[in-house]
């Protein structure tokens, strides 16, 4: 099982290697650039492939463990390792490493070197936040990725780009700074940097309560939450196309693998103590954000707002677990929704990722994001239309499509804590489906908008490619979920268990 | 206390005596052929590096040794602050060649003074009494005022010098009469034997209090710190870049060490007293500078305000009093010291043409003009910040991990949360490299040396990040942490 060569060091270092030689390549040589950006994603994404295959289901431990020292002087390790929790994540970081590579093909015409170098190189970190086990790596990780994405919005993005990336740094900044006081005081209680030691880690509920909200500033931001969610809208809407795609396919899940991997194991009683914040959280960025969507003109923007309500669904799966423990002895729920919750995070990055390519697809020819300038569109791009309504209905929670199956299982988790969780949350189908379609009326179907429309080409092979192989991967996960359910039941099974146990100090102790 | 004691300072003498060869050799100089100051100079630095590292007492197995009577002390600390310094010195001569050039300034008397100033950092950092502690710093100051009107006929130079001259006479005059009052209540000017006295007499120490306060008050302007921080932006804009670049570095790493001698070595029982103030400092820097730093388009100002928060840091560091903590503000000011040469090191590169490039729009799209020096820019302005991995990082984690080691949670929540406010005007810088379209076309040129040093100052800010441990643990070994 731990083989004998590093596979995630270089999962993590091959494409931020790539993304060094890509930059040397210079200005001048775009189509070289272009090249040797597919060669590294490309090889990354089949090194991934391996790491799936040689991935051992049945265990809950972490898998291709490296630990070499780091600060020696503050016990820092340069520890990696990966469960159930991080390999279908870190799949999804490669497969998309790939795709916004040929993605960007012939969109990015300006410093093409410095866009793909970036996005390389954001591709390693995300691995590396993915897999890193020591908190301070984990850190470094998860702040350095900022850096890429604030260069790539605010250089290749929309008009107000700069207001855009600006406030995607300071807001997520300021949330993990918040997080990184957090991890200095569980050193300090521990002396160690290690993750899974914290997780056993007895701590007083005062204590675990503000850890609790420490880290709930870092991962509420970056995945987004309601309230704080409104920077997200902002870096949609003015960042490229690859940019968008990374950041809803990728980026917010962070924030989602951060509950799993901290708020839920090491502060479990905050976590249970608190349930009723993150549900209540979670249910309004459900259904307000859900109407919030509905009424939106920009279809990024729209797509921006999907995806916070579709996040909804992923906090309160997981924080569901707390009530349902409360509810009955069997737990069975609680892990349904913890598994639901993985699954949508899954989901929502191949649908939210391929959406916001259809949204690029359009805009590269009309250069307009606007509903209002769009409609008939299926009867210039039969193809594009056929995939973006697939992608829409997934959107929607169709049954057959991913999007289903993450929500539905959550649903039911819900319901056996609470009906009214159940109903509140159950309004996603409407709603989804409204917002959904109903762009989907304006946008795709309908007569012909305006000459503009009239012309528009079908899509090439290029985009043809890109949106086809995502199609399949929605279509894959929502008719067959079993093999991605499999690849994390251990470690669900172990985090519930995990989390059911109190680590408060025994009295007086 | 025999003269072979003498040998303890052999780098203090050798960079005196360098500093008058110097300025004996200028005088033979015809004006074409003073690039050999420049390597006279940088062979100074790499010679005294050299006999600095002969450290024989740590071969002895000794923490540190003291010569002339104990007002001298090697130790670790000094050492390595010494060697840092050094370094520092070394990137400063290099890029203030280019700007003296450049500005028909370029003569032997930038080298000489700079030299003194040095040999005043050297001595400052090994003083063991208040007499060395005060020589140091006066060498220090009077060194960096005539370098600040170094450029003769700039008004704007001459002011910030006048400036800097009575604001730090003023502060020199409050650590003299702190330094007095600490005297007659010890009886003694050696540190160690202050230390001491404190320790055996207990009881009342009004005195010793009183006299703390102006000492942390002529610490504080020379560190340049809330509310005694006027001099800084005026200054930095004022003088020249070459010579902001000096006193921007350098004499930080001496004032750190000023602060180590005094408040731990010789008041290290008054803790409780000190670090109040420090605390009441050190948030009002952070506050301030950050917050103030905002508001610049100049920037030269703003670097000097962001210094103004950065020393702030430094002392959250020290305030906890631990020996963890004092490493932690070691590495800090270590590494404000490369970051702040590397980023007045760019504002001279851009300089051309006899205009100092010191208004932020100077750097607008820098990235397309020349996009390795934006990268390392970005590198420095990124370390600066705090964000990771770059090197500023670790430094802010050091002393915040200190700060709440000391159980002053609200001294780190403070300090994180004005450094994502910092975090602001440094991308800013940023925004304007990369978002922004150049204002300008001109060729971005340079020397070869200083294309190098500048491309290793910058690979710095991420290499010393990435390999942050054995800086890291060399600091803390230095307090035995």
């Amino acid at each position: 099982m731990t083989s004998n060569w590093p596979i995630l060091s270089l999962l993590i270092w091959l494409p931020i290697a790539g993304g060094l030689i890509v930059i040397a390549a210079g200005d001048q040589r775009a189509a070289l650039a272009r090249l040797l950006a597919l060669v590294f994603s490309g090889l990354t994404f089949i090194l991934s492939i391996f790491l799936f295959a040689a991935f051992d289901t049945s265990t809950a431990a972490m898998q291709f463990t490296e630990l070499k020292p780091w600060i020696e002087t503050f016990d820092i390790f340069y520890s990696l390792g990966v469960d159930g929790f991080s390999v279908p994540l870190i799949l999804l970081t490669t497969f998309f490493g790939v795709l916004v590579v040929i993605a960007g093909w012939e969109v990015i015409q300006e410093r093409v070197h410095q866009y793909m170098a970036a996005f390389l190189i954001m591709e390693g970190l995300m691995v590396g936040v993915f897999a890193a086990l020591d908190a301070l790596l984990f850190y470094v990780f998860f702040e350095a990725m900022l850096i890429p994405m604030f260069l790539v919005i605010g250089m290749w993005g929309g008009p107000r780009r700069v207001y855009a990336t600006i406030k995607f740094f300071l807001y997520t900044f300021l949330g993990s700074v918040f997080m990184l006081i957090g991890l200095i005081y569980l050193y300090i209680e521990s002396g160690s940097w290690s993750i899974l030691e914290w997780h056993q880690l007895p701590l007083t509920l005062a204590v675990q309560t503000w850890l609790f909200l420490g880290f709930l500033a870092a991962f509420s931001v970056k995945i987004p939450m309601w309230p704080v969610h409104t920077w997200l809208p902002d870096a949609h809407v003015e960042a490229p196309t690859g940019g968008s795609v990374i950041l809803a396919a990728i980026m917010l899940k962070i924030g989602g693998y951060g509950f799993i991997r901290f708020s839920l194991p090491i502060t479990p009683d905050a976590a249970s103590a608190l349930d009723w914040l993150m549900i209540t959280l979670s249910l309004i960025a459900v259904v307000y954000i859900g109407f919030v969507a509905l009424v939106q003109k920009d279809m990024k923007k729209l797509i921006a707002y999907s995806s916070i309500s579709h996040m909804g669904f992923v906090t309160l799966g997981m924080f569901i677990a707390f009530a349902v423990f409360r509810n009955s002895e069997s737990g069975r729920g609680a892990a349904l929704g913890v598994e639901g919750a993985m699954v949508q995070m899954i989901s929502h990055g191949f649908v939210s990722g391929a959406l916001f390519l259809c949204v690029g697809v359009l805009y590269d020819r009309l250069h307009s994001r606007m509903i209002a300038d769009y409609g008939g569109v299926a009867n210039t791009m039969p193809w594009f239309a056929t995939f973006a309504v697939l992608f829409f209905m997934a959107n929607s929670g169709l049954p057959g499509t991913s999007g289903f199956v993450g929500e539905f299982m959550v649903i039911l988790a819900a319901f056996q804590a609470n009906f009214w969780f159940a109903f509140l949350a159950a309004t996603t189908l409407i709603l989804g489906a409204a917002y959904s379609l109903w762009l989907v009326k304006r946008v795709i179907f309908g007569e012909v908008a305006s000459q503009d429309v009239a012309v528009l080409e079908d899509i090439n092979a290029r985009e043809a490619l890109v949106l086809g192989t995502i199609a399949v991967a929605v279509l894959l996960v929502g008719l067959w979920p079993e093999p991605l359910v499999n690849l994390m039941h251990a470690s669900v099974d172990q985090l519930l268990q995990h989390i059911q146990q109190s680590k408060l100090p025994l009295a007086g102790g | 206390m025999n003269n072979s004691n003498m040998l303890l300072a052999a780098p203090e003498l050798w960079v005196l005596t360098m500093a008058c060869v110097i300025l004996i050799v200028d005088l033979f100089l015809r004006e074409e052929r003073r690039g050999i100051i420049q390597l006279l100079a940088l062979g100074t630095l790499v010679f005294a590096a050299i006999i600095t590292l002969r450290a024989d007492y740590m071969a002895e197995g000794l923490r540190s040794v003291t010569a002339f009577n104990g007002s001298f002390i090697r130790d670790p600390m000094g050492d390595v602050l010494k060697l840092f310094s050094f370094i520092v010195l070394a990137l400063v001569y290099i890029y203030a060649k280019h700007h003296l050039r450049q500005f028909r300034m370029f003569r032997a008397d930038f080298y000489t003074l700079s030299m003194f100033a040095l040999l005043g950092v050297m001595l400052l950092i090994s003083a063991n009494s208040l007499v060395m502690v005060y020589l140091g710093l006066e060498l220090i100051s009077l060194s960096s005022y005539a370098l600040v009107a170094f450029d003769r006929d700039s008004p704007r130079g001459s002011e910030a010098a006048m400036k800097y001259f009575v604001l730090g006479s003023m502060a020199s005059g409050m650590l003299l009469y702190g330094m007095s009052m600490i005297y007659g209540a010890t009886g003694t000017l050696d540190l160690q034997l202050i230390a001491d006295s404190i320790g055996s007499n207990g009881g009342d120490n009004t005195l010793l209090i009183f006299g703390l306060v102006f000492l942390v008050v002529g610490l504080a302007f020379k560190l340049g710190v809330v509310p005694f921080h006027m001099w800084i932006p005026d200054v930095y804009e004022g003088a020249p870049v070459a010579t902001t670049l000096f006193i921007s570095s350098v004499p930080k790493m001496a004032a750190f060490a000023m602060a180590i001698r005094l408040l731990q070595t010789g008041l290290g029982s008054l803790q409780d007293d000190w670090s109040q103030m420090l605390a009441v400092l050190a948030v009002l820097s952070i506050v301030l500078g950050n917050l103030a730093a905002i508001a610049q388009t100049n920037i030269k100002r703003m670097l000097a305000y962001s210094t103004i928060s950065h020393m702030g840091f430094v002392l959250l560091g020290l305030l906890p009093g631990t020996p963890e903590g004092f490493g932690a503000g070691m590495f800090y000011v270590i590494v404000y010291s490369l970051m702040s040469a590397a980023a007045f090191g760019m504002v001279i590169m851009l300089s051309a043409r006899g205009v100092e490039a010191e208004k932020l729009d100077d750097f607008k799209g820098l990235n397309q003009r020349d996009s390795w020096y934006a990268a390392i820019m970005a590198m420095v302005m990124f370390s600066m910040a705090g964000v990771p991995v770059f090197v500023g990082f670790f430094a802010k984690w050091l002393v915040i991990k200190a700060a709440l080691d000391a159980g002053l949670l609200w001294l780190a929540v403070v300090a994180v949360v004005f450094s994502v406010v910092g975090a602001f005007y440094y991308i800013r810088v940023v925004k304007l490299m990369y978002f922004d379209e150049p204002v300008t076309e001109a060729v971005i040129d340079a020397p070869v040396d200083f294309r190098a040093a500048i491309s290793l100052n910058g690979i710095m800010m991420l290499g010393l990040g990435i390999f942050s441990s054995s800086l890291i643990a060399i600091c803390m070994a230095s307090f035995g942490a």
